[in-house]
């Protein structure tokens, strides 16, 4: 019975990780960029949601909403100040650039808030599921985050194929200047495809702060670079392999936490991820893409 | 007179020989050692010189890597906490054998080169076998997982000999032994016999490796296979071959230069060589220009001190850190300003 | 043209930061105290209190002497060995006479010797690991602890809940990156098992990990009635709150690194309900010199103080309360006062916020530990 405690937790965990790795995915698909300051986007999105829960007593719904807008305004400049002037420039520089910007947001972050935690309070009553006269209880939080993560990935996968803009944006992931010569503004894309991003980023904050309720400066670069790890796993640039590789990722990390060791976990899960990019380069749902000369 | 003003000249125009760096490296000790000789050095200064120098080695070593055969490792401070921690157990081991601190130091360098390269050379193997992104992230992986197990290693020494363990501190050493790597705490009580000379006769040897390999056969190969692999295949290159030289090169002086580092404090701990040290070395490679060695090493140089230079900020210090590094890389990749400065660069040379 | 344009930006903007970093000199009037501890980076909270509680003393001490009898200065070292000794040689710079070392062990380790062989006299008020005072057989003469050094507490926490027969089965959840976390863990262990107490479970967790489920079930699966909590309280808030959610409810026990949780923001009480602590500090006790330091600190920062802070204040005050002793003058150097310092820290006996101190030749402090529950949002004190 624990083991199904540890994977269900591992999955609740696994879901938060996948929809982090969609926002790296879908810029990455796009812009070709790893967009290193999107762990920092999920930090102030569970700040805002943590200010509008406790300082102004807002419903949760309405934080989380909040959170979304503040948090899809917040990707939109970024992009627009720093990345944009980049498009041309090496990937590199644009690493770099992303650097700066997630050393700017915690930084900013501490000097606002200091780096002392906030501490979220649940955005749904606390308490857990008792199943099988209780041998068996899942948290209230992780079945909201395993359905909300389904919700949003059906979602995400309709609109990127069955809408115009969706088109638009596999078009863009293709090839931006064919795309470009179709008359598809690539600029507006991308700049929509940040937004998602971080509007998903603000999703996955406000469940995260549920889950583990602690509110920091930095909390997000851990959580920030396991989703990275996700979407390789998965296959940089696949929507549903962001999902795959997000829940494969926190299964993996719970259950080597709970039968292996706790201080171990981590080399285990990037094992892993190494035996894995070993078998499939490209991860596991990647396209093979041929090399031309 | 004239005549070997030219030649002078000449040895600076020509490529990749080396010279300029040579120089920059050797005229900043000259520098720093008259001034610390005439006691002008402040104590800051004097503290900073030891892990700049290894931070210049390392980020050398990395451009090897990066931008010599344009493959990108964000483990690289993984690496380069396989030396210190081995240059600490070797010199903790041979603290009473060989009392000499020049010697010890030495031997414990060459030990952490060796060791980095040859966890380098395996790791080489599978991260080889991928390209671009994911071979990014595989040495990501790499660095943690090195972290990892370094922070779980228990190591000591007594009169029975080492004493190991992994995972939970079973290890009993007795009075007259001692810890020389205690899990997550990391190497503590270490005898600092790194010195700034050291480090800069560390950091010639690898300008000349680094040198040598570019101007040779390897290093034209290196090169070739980095811009075009296919061609270079078929012109019979040994693509993995060249690669492989060329990362593990960059691993064992990574090693090196943590053997350095390792040994200039009382104490390490494993954490310190995380994912974000990775890319503050990365970060020194893209300023100073991939494939520029002399770049690397002023951006090495300039941006390890640049906090320091900012404590009187205090608080808002990392904050500005953070906005330099976005500016610097918005405006040197702007065309519209780079082409204004050109200009400018322009009228002054025809005015002179 | 590129590269050379990347150089010349960089050389620009350091000859501006040159020029912000230049300072006027400080007169050389006032007895120096240096410190360091992380002003910036995930510890900032510790070491923002410390430099707080310092100046207030500080501030408290000069307005008292009608002169700049103190002058103090903080400098960052994020709490890394790499930063420490260098926040450690801007202070020399600074001329640097008495010191409150570093806030954390990890940062104080990397200087210790240095603290030592320039002979400044050096207390640090949180420093808790015994590496700080002495190495092995040899002792740092020079430097000595405010807070209790972690040994005691673990023995303390087992003697304590063994005594009150407050559980018979333990788990621990420690933090295994962690010096602190790691030594009383140690001595905890080893003590429970002389006194009886049977540890079912001894789980870890590192820095940056945000999920302790698995740590608890851990411990449930292993029927552990008391959760031993040797950590800070940021995670320990976060192992309430996890605990709550799949209704796990041992006793939770933690020792002074657990003050502070009912201050967090956001956090509800509740929670804590229960909770055993031992700390020789509690923000909420009513006796004259907790209330008035208290009231000045939040006056002052707007925040309630954690022990941090008191141990900070009480540095500051034990050093005063030695220099006056000892006549110790501006004009002195360093090595002269650390010896004036030596004499008085191990022959007085020092009155503070966080309990009537003495200090023994090895730099550790001897002063009780108060055991507290947390009642209705409140600090009591146990039996």
């Amino acid at each position: 019975m624990y083991f199904i405690t540890y994977l269900i937790s591992g999955i609740g965990l696994g879901s938060v990780y996948a929809l982090i790795a969609l926002g790296y995915t879908m810029v990455y698909g796009i812009a070709k960029m790893l967009n290193f300051a999107h762990g920092d986007i999920i930090m102030i999105g569970a700040y805002v949601a943590f200010f509008a829960l406790s300082r102004f007593n807002v419903p949760a719904y309405l934080a989380v909403l909040l959170s979304v807008v503040v948090c899809i305004a917040l990707g939109i400049t970024i992009e627009k100040l720093a990345y944009k002037p980049l498009r041309k420039a090496a990937s590199l520089s644009v690493l770099i650039t992303a650097i700066g910007v997630s050393y700017f947001l915690e930084n900013g972050a501490q000097l606002l808030w200091t780096s002392s935690p906030k501490m979220f309070s649940s955005i749904i009553k606390s308490g857990a599921l008792e199943l099988f006269d209780g041998q068996l209880s899942i948290s209230y939080i992780t079945l909201l985050t395993i359905a909300t993560c389904i919700l949003i990935m059906i979602a995400l996968t309709y609109f990127i194929n069955n809408t115009k803009t969706g088109s638009a944006m596999r078009a863009c992931s293709e090839d931006k200047g064919a795309a470009s010569l179709m008359g598809i503004n690539v600029n507006r894309t991308i700049s929509i495809t940040f937004a998602i991003g971080s509007g998903l980023a603000a999703v996955a904050a406000v469940l995260l702060a549920s889950t583990y309720p602690s509110v920091y400066p930095t909390m997000g670069s851990m959580p920030g670079i396991k989703a990275f790890t996700a979407a390789v796993f998965g296959g940089v640039g696949s929507i549903p392999g962001a999902l795959l590789g997000g829940l494969l990722l926190g299964v993996i990390e719970t259950l080597a936490k709970g039968y292996i060791s706790t201080q171990l976990s981590d080399a285990i899960v990037f094992a892993v991820l190494i035996i894995v990019l070993l078998l499939k380069p490209t991860g596991i749902l990647g396209k093979k893409k041929s090399e031309k000369v | 007179m004239a005549n070997i003003k030219d030649k002078i000249k000449n040895i600076y125009k020509k490529k990749n020989s080396g010279v300029m760096s040579y120089t920059i490296v050797i005229g900043l000790y000259l520098v720093m050692e008259i001034l610390m000789k005439t006691g002008n050095l402040t104590n800051l200064i004097k503290s900073l010189l030891v892990p700049c120098v290894c931070y210049i080695i390392v980020a050398v070593a990395l451009n090897l890597c990066v931008g010599l055969s344009g493959e990108l490792s964000l483990g690289h401070a993984g690496f380069m906490s396989i030396g210190a921690f081995t240059s600490v157990v070797v010199s903790g081991t041979l603290e009473e054998v060989i009392t000499n601190d020049i010697l010890r130091l030495v031997i414990a360098v060459i030990a952490a080169a060796l060791v980095a390269s040859i966890i380098g050379y395996l790791v080489s193997i599978p991260v080889l076998k991928l390209e671009g992104d994911y071979l990014a992230i595989v040495t990501l992986a790499f660095g943690q997982i090195i972290k990892s197990i370094i922070g779980n290693i228990y190591l000591g020494i007594d009169e029975k000999g080492f004493q190991f363990s992994f995972i939970e501190d079973t290890t009993k050493i007795s009075e007259n032994g001692k810890m020389l790597i205690s899990g997550p705490t990391g190497a503590t009580g270490i005898s600092r016999i790194s010195t700034f000379t050291a480090a800069v006769v560390l950091c010639i040897i690898a300008l000349i490796i680094v040198y040598h390999l570019i101007n040779s056969k390897d290093g034209r190969a290196i090169m070739a296979a980095r811009d075009n692999r296919i061609a270079s295949l078929s012109v019979g290159i040994n693509v993995t071959r060249t690669k492989t030289l060329a990362f593990v090169m960059s691993v064992m002086l990574a090693g090196a230069a943590g053997a350095i580092y390792g040994l200039n404090y009382s104490s390490i701990s494993p954490a310190k060589f995380d994912f974000n040290q990775s890319i503050l070395i990365l970060v020194y490679v893209v300023l100073g220009g991939l494939g520029n060695i002399n770049g690397t090493i002023i951006a090495a140089t300039l941006l390890y001190i640049l906090p320091e230079m900012l404590r009187s900020l205090a608080d808002y210090r990392m904050l500005i850190y953070a906005l330099i590094l976005i500016v610097i890389m918005l405006v040197t990749n702007n065309d519209k300003l780079k082409n204004r400065i050109n200009e400018l660069l322009r009228r002054k040379k025809k005015h002179e | 043209m590129k590269k050379n344009n990347v150089i010349k930006v960089v050389v620009v903007t350091m000859i501006l930061a040159l020029l912000a970093g230049c300072g006027a000199k400080e007169g050389s009037d006032s007895i120096k105290i240096g410190g360091s501890g992380p002003l910036t980076g995930d510890a900032a909270v510790y070491g923002i209190d410390v430099m707080n509680a310092a100046q207030l003393a500080v501030d408290e001490i000069n307005a008292k002497e009608g002169k700049e009898y103190f002058a103090f200065k903080m400098e960052d070292d994020a709490a890394d060995p790499e930063k420490s000794p260098i926040a450690y040689s801007t202070l020399m710079d600074w001329g640097m006479q008495v010191s409150i070392y570093t806030v954390t062990s990890g940062a104080g380790l990397a200087v210790a010797e240095d603290y030592n062989n320039d002979r400044i006299f050096a207390l640090t008020p949180s420093g808790s690991n015994t590496g700080l005072i002495y190495n092995g057989k040899v002792n740092y003469d020079n430097a000595f602890q405010v807070c209790f050094t972690d040994p005691n507490q673990g023995r303390a926490s087992a003697d304590y809940i063994a005594e009150h027969k407050l559980a018979s089965k333990v788990a621990v959840i420690y933090r295994s990156d962690d010096d602190y976390s790691k030594s009383i863990y140690a001595t905890f262990v080893e003590e429970a098992a002389k006194v009886g107490l049977e540890v079912v479970s001894e789980t870890s967790f590192l820095k940056d990990d945000a999920d302790y489920s698995a740590q608890l079930l851990e411990a449930e699966k292993n029927g552990a009635e008391l959760v031993f909590l040797p950590i800070y309280y940021q995670p320990a808030s976060v192992i309430l709150t996890q605990a709550n959610n799949s209704g796990y409810a041992p006793i939770f026990f933690g020792v002074d690194g657990m003050d502070g949780i009912l201050g967090l923001d956001g956090f509800k009480a509740e929670l804590a309900e229960g909770v055993y602590l031992l700390t020789p500090f509690a923000a909420d006790a009513t006796d004259d010199a907790t209330v008035h330091f208290v009231t000045a600190f939040k006056e002052a920062y707007g925040t309630v103080p954690t022990q941090f802070a008191a141990d900070a204040y009480d540095a500051v005050y034990a050093i005063y309360q030695a220099c006056k002793a000892g006549n110790v003058t501006p004009d002195m150097a360093a090595a002269d006062i650390c010896d004036i310092m030596i004499d008085q820290f191990t022959t007085m006996e020092y009155p503070g916020l966080t309990g009537t101190s003495r200090w023994a030749v090895n730099g550790e402090v001897n002063k009780s530990p108060k055991a507290v529950i947390i009642n209705n949002g409140v600090y009591v004190a146990a039996e």
